[in-house]
């Protein structure tokens, strides 16, 4: 039986939580009605019709995602962790979390963005950045197909574009974006991975200059940039090729072309309004936003034939080596820039209702679908019309010099009363489109031939965007979509006012979308990316090669262990093997000293890292991987004898791994002394 | 529908599954596959058949003599940093027994095999096992390469006075 206070909960978490005042779900509207009357006869006799959890799973669900125990899930999902900064790891169809991997935050778990090696990684033009805003994730890609080598992240708020190596799940790169005032239109990649694009979601000044802040300012100043950043192939390296100055407006989602249309980037835009201020109301006037195409193999042509003009600039590009452990950092200093007004016919606009959010390119290449958060409709368009269209000059105008092409010249047409505020679609490769409905809280499933509405779901509550495993690529594999939910509310037991977010697999096998499974997620999920699992699992690091590892301060066993000083720097060279550590009585460091523990784990088998922490350090401890050499720095504030051990349990004598640095007033005579003591009791010599 | 019939509805179902609860019929076990230990079929049945040689792929390993100083010498590096930390090379117990007179104590097939088949020894080789027993940290798989091992072995012999 419904409890009395579960519909008025339901209805409430989607007032409340849309936060609009246009609400006109059929169903919510008749149960206000209801609720107005009586709300405790409702409670008792009549439910909310959205489905709840035991209609909406039928019997067989659990069977669809049980994955016994030691058996491996089909799919890696790789799922952006939001405002967290970082990116999770999840199995699916189990939902079990199988790993957060640090990228534009720091992680108390391994130490990235802590230990000495790893703090480059978060480096910036603007000083170290602790904690970023991580949005949306793109797999490398091999003729349209996920290849497995890489995976791409965005940062948001400091814009940069990270690389993860998908052999190691490690973060490898990150690359500052310049002339860029949020990176959320971003990383999305072409689909031989030549590029991973970088679109500035906040229109700012170009160069970092400083203008007033007003609408007439705005439209005078403010300029939006998309960045185009080469990849390179062996090593996956990234660099800017050029960027595109596009008048002042929000780039929100973005898409290359695949098939007949690569070569082409897709965009969708806000507040071409132009308002700096109050855009939930100035940036929703237009009845349409834009489309922005760029034939980026044209725009390449120009940068080959000298048009892009150097700028002065000043960005990171980050890079962590795997035979060093060590990240490092290099400054660039100008960024070629592209003016579609000087070099013209490589940037179009297609009118989009209205301040679209997806801009979604279907597996064949043919299809584009913008999603109008506040649009009734879903519009798609044709790849073929749009070119016809730009060949015949069907435009209805321009806007600051670049051409508008008309509205109905590029439509295939248009799915008509889909749901309320349409996000983000995917495709399953049968012909068949999802849809995310944020305000209608539902997935809608739609044929993209002729745009019929064939199947909708409820989702739990207020989905972003969704993912169909390869649902981005020229063949998806079509067995599943994930909807990433805004709200969770009260789908878990409560923890308090802060609750995971929530995702939710449908099997899409059937005609009909078929509810298996809730699973809570890090961070708030926006996009996400699915691969099969046997495209990655066979290329796994295990262990990085000790014989291989060019720490500069590594310890090649445990002979090479040591303790140097240099003015108020020592360096100690420690090793960890189950179950010691190499030295493990230090004495001769003193108050203020820079003590740096330089921790090299000699072991050779997965999934044997060792844990290092000295009491009292306020920086950090280590986790360091099999043949890894890591570093903490640490400064001791007050004499004492200050325990060190490992953290991370490694055998039945961990618990011993421990050791004593002894710290004495600053300018004692103390010596440096370090070692491993003699073996007590006395030696027993094994058979 | 109403909420009292789907309650009802739900119910039945959970009996009917309650009163399934015997059946036989297994859960999906087709997600996925398994990793498998490379190797582990052909290890066990060197095992069967002559247990002194230890489990794992070498069943004959070739000595000669005066011994190999190439080998002797990357033996030691590989000793240095993979081995040393737990293995004197007198006869004092450390983390591990002491590596002297190990030549003489096993089989250098049993040695090759213990080295690069750590983990199928420590679970099923009575003799490493045994040992596990005295020092109980499991031996750490070092993952040496096979010329590593035979270098060991080398180093192993040289250290025990073998010319």
């Amino acid at each position: 039986m419904l409890k009395p206070g579960a519909f008025w909960n339901l209805c409430a978490t989607m007032t409340e939580l849309n936060n609009i005042k246009i609400i006109t779900h059929k169903y919510f509207m008749k149960n206000l009605s209801i609720v107005a009357l009586s709300l405790v006869a409702l409670a008792a006799t009549q439910g909310c019709k959205m489905k709840s959890t035991e209609s909406a799973v039928s019997g067989d669900a659990a069977s669809k995602v049980y994955v016994a125990p030691g058996k491996y899930d089909e799919f890696y999902t790789f799922v952006s962790g939001g405002f967290s900064g970082q990116v999770s790891v999840y199995g699916i169809p189990s939902g079990r979390l199988l790993k957060v991997i640090p990228v534009f935050s720091q992680n108390p778990e391994n130490g990235y963005g802590y230990n000495e090696e790893t703090k480059p990684m978060l480096q910036t033009t603007h000083g170290f950045i602790p904690w970023d805003d991580q949005h949306h994730l793109a797999l490398s890609q091999t003729n349209g197909e996920h290849d497995g080598r890489w995976l791409f992240a965005n940062a948001n708020n400091s814009p940069r574009v990270a690389r993860i190596d998908l052999k190691s799940f490690t973060t490898e790169e990150v690359l500052e974006i310049p002339n860029s005032g949020g990176n959320h239109s971003s990383p999305f990649i072409t689909e031989n991975t030549e590029y991973v694009i970088a679109g500035t979601r906040f229109a700012i000044p170009i160069g970092n200059a400083e203008a007033s802040l007003s609408n007439e300012s705005f439209k005078a100043n403010f300029k939006s940039t998309v960045s185009f950043i080469g990849v390179n192939q062996e090593s996956g390296h990234m660099g800017i090729s050029f960027q595109v100055i596009l008048p002042g407006m929000d780039l929100d989602l973005s898409r290359a072309g695949k098939g007949p249309s690569h070569g082409w980037f897709f965009f969708s835009t806000y507040n071409t309004e132009q308002a700096s201020t109050l855009l939930e109301v100035n940036a929703s006037q237009k009845d349409k936003d834009f489309i922005v195409a760029i034939n980026w193999k044209k725009a390449e042509e120009y940068v080959k034939a000298g048009k892009a003009k150097k700028m002065a600039t000043e960005y990171y590009h980050n890079t962590l080596n795997h035979e060093t452990h060590m990240a490092t950092s290099e400054i660039i200093k100008e960024v070629l820039t592209l003016d579609p007004n000087e070099s013209k016919d490589f940037v179009y606009l297609i009118p989009c209702p209205k301040s679209p959010h997806g801009c979604d390119v279907d597996p064949t290449g043919e299809y584009i679908v913008g999603s109008g958060k506040l649009a009734a409709l879903i519009p798609v368009f044709s790849f073929k019309k749009i070119t016809d269209a730009i060949a015949a000059k069907t435009f209805e105008g321009e806007y600051y010099g670049i051409p508008v092409i008309k509205y109905e010249a590029a439509l295939h047409g248009e799915v008509k009363k889909p749901g309320l505020g349409p996000l983000h679609t995917e495709f399953d490769g049968k012909g068949n489109a999802y849809t995310s409905f944020f305000v209608s809280s539902e997935i809608v499933k739609w044929s993209i031939k002729d745009l019929k509405i064939l199947d909708r779901v409820p989702t739990y509550y207020s989905i972003g965007h969704l993912m169909v495993p390869g649902g981005d690529t020229k063949k998806p594999y079509g067995k599943y979509v994930i909807a990433y939910n805004k709200i969770t509310k009260d789908r878990y037991l409560p923890t308090g006012p802060e609750l995971a977010q929530s995702a939710q697999l449908y099997s899409i096998e059937g005609d009909k979308m078929q509810l298996l499974l809730d699973f809570p997620t890090i961070g708030e999920p926006h996009y996400a990316q699915g691969i099969l699992a046997s495209k990655i699992k066979d290329q796994n690091v295990k262990i990085y090669d000790i014989n291989k590892n060019k720490h500069p301060y590594v310890s090649m066993g445990e002979k090479a262990t040591k303790v140097t000083r240099v003015g108020n720097r020592v360096d100690v060279y420690m090793t960890a093997i189950r179950s010691h550590l190499t030295p493990d009585n230090i004495e001769g460091v003193q108050v203020g000293d820079e003590v740096y523990f330089h921790v090299t784990n000699l072991e050779q088998d997965w999934d044997v890292p060792h844990g290092f922490a000295v009491k009292h350090a306020d920086n950090a401890e280590l986790l360091v991987m099999p043949g890894e050499t890591a570093t903490l720095k640490f400064v001791p504030k007050k004499s004492g004898v200050y325990p060190f051990y490992c953290t991370d349990f490694c055998s039945a004598l961990h618990q011993e791994m421990q050791g004593y640095l002894r710290v004495s007033p600053k300018g004692t005579a103390t010596p440096l002394k370090w070692g491993t003591g003699k073996t007590d009791p006395e030696p027993v010599a094994a058979k | 529908m109403s909420r009292k019939f789907l309650f009802l509805s739900f119910l039945s179902f959970a009996l009917i599954v309650a009163s399934c609860g015997g059946n036989s019929e297994q859960p999906a076990q087709t997600q996925g596959s398994t990793l498998k230990e490379p190797g582990e079929d052909d290890a066990n049945k060197v095992a069967a058949s002559d247990p002194s040689v230890g489990i794992g792929k070498y069943d004959k390993v070739e000595l000669s003599t005066p011994l190999d100083n190439g080998m002797i010498k990357a033996g030691e590096q590989a000793y240095d940093v993979k081995c040393g930390s737990c293995h004197k090379l007198t006869d004092e117990k450390l983390v591990g027994p002491g590596w002297k007179g190990v030549t003489e104590r096993r089989k250098p097939e049993w040695i090759m095999n213990f080295v690069t088949n750590v983990d199928v020894m420590l679970d099923k080789d009575a003799e490493a096992q045994a040992m596990l027993e005295v020092c109980m940290v499991r031996m750490p798989n070092q993952n040496l390469s096979d010329a590593e091992a035979r270098s060991l072995l080398e180093f192993m012999r040289h250290n025990d006075g073998v010319k």
